[in-house]
């Protein structure tokens, strides 16, 4: 420990460094040890305990809420739990498969325009990625409303009755998230696309190859940076959601994100809170996990 | 090949379209001159007029500003501190590896998993202090909370592609720490510390589920304001606040890419 080194052209001893690396890492690791990993630790623990008569915690540990969560409940088995649960899981993914699709065509636009012009179409993909959530959900408000013409044109092919809004509905909710994600996949596939290099793309072109091919083995392998970073910033926050849902679905069209605010909000329940969290943590992962596995996949090609 | 780009070319303007029609709506109907309905009634600018007379309105833009500018002081502090600390002494690998997985946790959890984890924790600090009641002090910690991380990544970065050649040199001209930190590093890294301090200002102005989980009734912020009011009943009055929220922004997001771009070119 007390040994000589030079570090950074200062020597000193191996224990004196250390004690100064110490004093700069300790408040902000101190501050979310505290704050981030303790609570998260107190979540899991939490999760195995009860609820008592007023909404506090008691704590006879057991798999209680797992087992609701599970669908065993007082009047035996239901699948509503379940079925918010895989829900999530569902738009989710819808979101982000339709976000990248939406993505791809963006990005290539951009790129494509002259270096001025470019960094005002990036700046238009930029500001509704940093407006409030709450606005860019509620601006579907007015869009979908009875009195506008989509809600009518979809009257008029009796998809909705007369005088109806388009929300709340589930159509509302997929609306409303593809929108909210779209700038999280544009950006980051942008910064790919935009230091593609095109002459695989014509090369591929020159040898006949279908546009699917093109795509898949010239563009896919390319972009495959910024879509990773582009689909796991979208899936993840897209799984926990519960603004979207909660203006745009209202009790139609529930995620788990809304389940968990139920909890926490008028059901008073932070035990079951917690381990709907849990159950949320492990889908998140886990889906996270399967993509990296078939990202694997996807490099041998 | 041209049929692809007229493909291409109008995907790109519906997407945009899909992007701004909701936004567009928003500020067109804010100066609407009605109280009700949507059907125009000619243009008024009194809803902004009356934002400016709202009480509860004025109170909660005060909370969104206290709360992004006191959360964005302290994170960026503790932020810069940790990015130094990580990366300019000599940790194991394993500690490196542990270290960074703590810094990477708020940005890869749900954030709703991380406000339920605040809440349950300030649930048992409360026994302790009534500081953690819900409220703007509850509220000022979740949101330090992800900053940290967010501006710790920011100034490693910049710490990283400044390298330490420049810091070694002082070392050799006999600087002492303290001169070291204050004259060479921190001049240097100032540029991340304001690009990480941007981006952690941003990120509190945004948020809303974190605010939504620790807030008090005397902690409303804006898109809490909002977020309340919208689930009653949508009025002009909403939308002309939302088109000056979404004003701000675009201030916000023009002068944060200005600044980064100027960085990245230097």
């Amino acid at each position: 420990m007390n040994r000589l080194i030079i570090w950074y052209g200062e020597l000193l001893t191996q224990k004196k460094l250390i004690k100064r690396g110490a004093l700069f890492l300790t408040p902000g690791m101190l501050w979310l040890m505290i704050f981030l990993v303790l609570p998260g630790l107190i979540l899991i623990l939490v999760s195995f305990a009860g609820r008592g008569a007023y909404g506090e915690l008691v704590w006879d540990f057991g798999l209680a809420n797992y087992k609701r969560l599970a669908g065993y409940g007082i009047f035996g088995w239901t699948a509503d739990y379940i079925v918010i649960l895989l829900r999530s899981v569902w738009v989710a993914f819808v979101t982000t498969g339709l976000a990248v699709v939406l993505s791809y065509p963006l990005c290539f636009f951009i790129a494509r325009k002259p270096e001025r012009s470019r960094y005002m179409w990036l700046m238009m993909v930029i500001i509704p990625f940093w407006t409030n959530m709450v606005i860019r959900t509620y601006s579907w408000f007015l869009i979908l409303a009875p009195e506008l013409p989509f809600a009518k044109l979809a009257a008029c092919f009796k998809i909705i009755s007369p005088g109806m809004g388009l929300y709340p509905s589930a159509f509302a909710v997929y609306l409303g998230m593809i929108s909210m994600f779209l700038p999280f996949v544009a950006l980051p596939l942008f910064s790919s696309v935009e230091r593609m290099d095109w002459t695989l793309v014509e090369a591929a072109q020159d040898l006949y190859s279908s546009n699917i091919r093109i795509f898949m083995h010239a563009i896919l392998p390319q972009t495959l940076p910024g879509l990773s970073v582009g689909v796991i910033l979208t899936f993840v926050p897209a799984m926990g959601m519960f603004v979207v849902p909660d203006l745009l679905g209202g009790a139609k069209y529930m995620l788990v994100g809304n389940l968990i605010q139920q909890q926490f909000g008028a059901s008073r329940d932070w035990a079951f809170g917690a381990a709907i969290s849990m159950g949320l943590m492990v889908l998140t992962m886990f889906s996270l996990y399967l993509y990296r596995r078939k990202n694997k996949g996807m490099d041998l090609l | 090949m041209k049929k692809i780009n007229l493909l291409v070319n109008t995907m790109a303007f519906g997407t945009m379209g899909f992007l701004y029609l909701p936004l567009m709506a928003v500020a067109f109907f804010s100066v609407n001159n009605t109280k009700y309905g949507l059907s125009w009634k000619g243009f008024t600018l009194d809803w902004y007029i009356k934002l400016f007379h709202n009480e509860v309105i004025l109170q909660a833009a005060w909370n969104t500003l206290v709360l992004a500018v006191v959360s964005t002081l302290i994170s960026t502090a503790l932020g810069t501190a940790l990015a130094i600390g990580m990366d300019r002494f000599p940790w194991p690998k394993k500690m490196n590896t542990a270290l960074d997985l703590i810094l990477h946790l708020p940005v890869i959890i749900p954030d709703i998993i991380l406000a339920a984890a605040l809440v349950v924790a300030f649930g048992f600090l409360r026994q302790v202090s009534s500081l953690f009641e819900p409220g703007l002090f509850s509220m000022i910690i979740g949101h330090i909370t992800f900053q940290v991380a967010f501006v710790a990544l920011v100034v490693r970065s910049r710490l990283i592609s400044i390298g330490k050649d420049i810091e070694e040199a002082a070392r050799d001209l006999y600087a002492s720490t303290s001169y070291l930190l204050w004259k060479i590093t921190l001049p240097l890294l100032m540029p991340g510390i304001i690009a990480g301090a941007m981006l952690a200002f941003t990120l509190s102005l945004d948020d809303f589920v974190i605010s939504f989980f620790t807030a008090g009734p005397e902690s409303v912020t804006l898109p809490l304001f909002i977020f309340a009011a919208v689930r009653r009943v949508v009025t002009p009055q909403i939308h002309a606040l939302s088109t000056l929220v979404l004003f701000v922004t675009i201030i916000l997001v023009f002068v944060m890419e200005r600044f980064t771009r100027k960085l990245n070119t230097k």
